[in-house]
């Protein structure tokens, strides 16, 4: 403690910390006691070769304390060594460690010789800590938010439906005819979209519903359910991660949809196809309806001609994997594809695919918020570094985490490029057929600048609402 | 000193050898047991491709990234998994004590082939424990326990080479090491070491649930 501190100290002896729920910390361990955990635990060789996979450790001059062994080894490894008994002071000791250094991209099982799953152990040590009602302040209030509201932002069904009315009328006035349908029933898709779509950047449900209307696509959006995001799985709180995966499942088989697609989002992805069935109970660890994510819907649309582009894009490019949607979605050439489809100059990162570094957005690091911010800068020089190398002047990025963090990154950096989704490209590149064009073209142009402009106006207005409230 | 050496190279190589070849069989069967339970991605997403791509890959020493970022070492474990398994396996000596035993053995090594290649094992170990010292986020890792096994895991070649060299006292050095190696095959089971088994099952795992499942390329 420092002086001023202890000068300004109550005379009076603090509240004692509340105790630890030692029980409830011994059923998270034994739930999650399987083969594959004990073997993990029991066979690690100490041999250090995970360090070099994990750019904390890379970008904090190979700090030793930020190998993804040692990290697991202090938290985990403890927990199970101590049974459980634990003290509250460890636990709040340790978010500095599996939050903040660690954003579970598991890139570090690629180069474990035995294959141990280090993220998926942090994981289970947030479990612990979650239910002790222990982690990032931000995440916590997220959670709360996911359980009572269903969506991470607390967003009410009502504005969902009127944003998504909104963004067909001011979007109708470009592409004619277009629509948001609500809650249609046998419908191919239902798109699902992460709640800063509607809440702060309206345009992105816009252009996908451009792209979706230019292309015939028959799709709906649910009126609950549709905030594929899940960042309760990120605070570890299993209960609360279940909730939204299984409103979405539900509302697809409600309405008969064929697929449920998400929007350009990493870790709703890997919610909603890899760990949302194991969460509900779902035979063969399979969706109930089958996900599919926007990277490969926009492939398909492109390469199967449903979509035409007018030209290429022709500024450098680079593409930016997410660890959910690459790594952890099995999407790399799928991603790859597309671009090479939409743009002329591609040139992509080292290492990439399936070998990607993480952001150093993900795991729940950029809601996690100010507090951990410098971190996050500091960590992700791995990746800015990355960018630069490859002289590209865009870099595509299909996941909205990754999105916010590549955009701090190029402020702090100072990379000087220019941050995107797939969505936006496509819509500028896009041929609009003759039936969808507006009356007079020239009209249509002018609309859409002026649509684009308005609704980002409004929406900054709202976000600043919003926040301030 | 004969006793002795008659109950460790009875009895107690049987009891040794019982407890690691059962120790393996027990173990590696209550994890599969637990495993129908707790481990139901293991299960539904299996895949003999993937599993075997994910252990190939990590059996030849620069087929997979990680093992490329460390060439050297990638070259010792290697060549130090491939003497620790083979020299005892094939050594004329062993071979003898088998044929005496069973009736039958294996091919054997010329005693000058299988001099060299204990000392490469040992050369190995030299270098591991180096490596731990010298490398920072391997020495924070290393508990006693790391290095009594690594040591452990040496002492039969070195203590073989310094009976068949008759360096010190032969009757010694000789019970030493049948006593080190059965200490070694006992602990085996119930340590990290257990890896020379469980390690085909954690590859598998990991190359269900990054290939099969996701078609990455753990390697």
């Amino acid at each position: 403690m420092s002086e001023a501190a202890l000068d300004t100290a109550p005379e009076k002896a603090p509240a004692p910390p509340k105790p630890v729920d030692v029980k409830k910390i011994q059923a998270i361990l034994q739930a999650n006691d399987g083969a594959r955990l004990r073997t993990w635990l029991s066979i690690c060789s100490r041999c250090g070769l995970c360090a070099e996979s994990c750019f904390f450790y890379l970008a904090k001059n190979k700090d030793p304390k930020l190998s993804p062994v040692y990290k697991a080894k202090v938290s985990l490894g403890v927990m199970q060594r101590k049974k459980g008994k634990v003290s509250r002071e460890f636990l709040e000791n340790l978010v500095d460690v599996i939050w903040g250094q660690c954003t579970t991209c598991r890139r570090c099982a690629m180069y474990c010789p035995f294959g141990i799953d280090i993220a998926t152990m942090i994981a289970v040590a947030r479990a612990v800590c979650n239910s002790q009602g222990v982690g990032p302040a931000r995440l916590l209030e997220v959670t709360e938010n996911i359980r009572t509201t269903g969506n991470q932002m607390a967003m009410a069904s009502e504005d969902f439906v009127e944003t998504c009315e909104w963004m067909a009328e001011e979007y109708g006035e470009t592409v004619r005819g277009l629509e948001i349908p609500v809650d249609k029933k046998g419908a191919d898709y239902m798109y699902t979209v992460n709640p800063r779509e509607p809440m702060y950047y309206p345009q992105d449900m816009g252009m996908a519903a451009q792209i979706f209307h230019v292309a015939g696509l028959n799709w709906t959006v649910p009126s609950v359910g549709w905030d594929s995001t899940n960042l309760a799985m990120f605070a570890g709180n299993k209960a609360v991660a279940t909730m939204p995966v299984k409103a979405m499942y539900d509302k697809a088989l409600e309405l008969g949809a064929k697929a449920i697609l998400i929007t350009e989002c990493g870790h709703a992805y890997r919610s909603a196809k890899y760990e949302g069935p194991y969460w509900v109970g779902a035979p063969g660890g399979l969706p109930p309806v089958p996900v599919i994510h926007s990277v490969e819907l926009f492939r398909n649309l492109l390469r199967d001609g449903r979509i035409k582009t007018k030209h290429k894009f022709e500024h450098p490019v680079t593409y930016q994997d997410p660890c959910n949607v690459s790594r952890n979605g099995g999407l790399w050439d799928v991603g790859r594809e597309l671009v090479n489809m939409l743009c002329g100059d591609f040139r992509d990162m080292s290492p990439n695919r399936e070998h990607n570094h993480c952001c150093g957005g993900g795991g729940g690091y950029i809601p996690m918020g100010a507090p951990f911010k410098k971190r996050r800068m500091e960590s992700g020089r791995v990746k800015a570094e990355q960018i630069k190398a490859t002289g590209a002047k865009y870099v595509i990025v299909p996941c909205h985490n990754c999105f916010d963090q590549i955009n701090d990154l190029n402020k702090e950096y100072e990379l000087g490029v220019k941050v995107v989704s797939f969505k936006e490209i496509i819509t500028e590149l896009m041929v609009i057929p003759e039936q969808f064009q507006p009356m007079e073209e020239e009209e249509g142009a002018q609309a859409q600048a002026e649509a684009q402009q308005e609704v980002a106006e409004e929406a900054r207005q709202e976000a600043g609402e919003v926040q301030g409230s | 000193m004969d006793k002795l050496y008659e109950f460790l190279s009875g009895p107690g190589l049987w009891i040794a050898f019982i407890v690691f070849g059962l120790g393996l069989i027990i173990r590696l069967t209550v994890l599969l047991s637990i495993s129908r339970e707790k481990d139901k991605p293991f299960w539904d997403h299996r895949d003999a491709g993937w599993a075997l791509r994910s252990v190939f890959h990590w059996l030849v020493p620069w087929a997979s990234a990680s093992l490329r970022n460390q060439p050297f070492f990638a070259a010792v474990i290697f060549i130090f998994h491939v003497c620790w398994i083979g020299v005892p396996l094939f050594l004329q000596a062993h071979n003898m004590l088998f044929e005496e035993a069973f009736g039958w053995s294996l091919p054997v090594l010329s005693e000058g082939l299988a001099e060299i290649l204990t000392l490469v094992v040992i050369g190995c170990g030299v270098f591991f424990i180096v490596r731990r010292l010298a490398r920072a986020e391997v020495r924070i890792l290393t508990s006693a326990w790391d290095w009594f096994l690594l040591l452990l895991a040496l002492s039969p070649f070195v203590t073989g080479w310094l009976a068949f060299r008759q360096y010190g006292p032969y009757d010694l050095m000789l019970n030493l090491h049948i006593l080190l190696s059965e200490i070694l095959l006992v602990i085996i089971p119930f340590s990290k070491l257990a890896h020379v088994l469980l390690f085909f099952f954690s590859r598998t795992a990991i190359g269900f649930e990054f290939g099969a499942r996701r078609g990455a390329r753990v390697w």
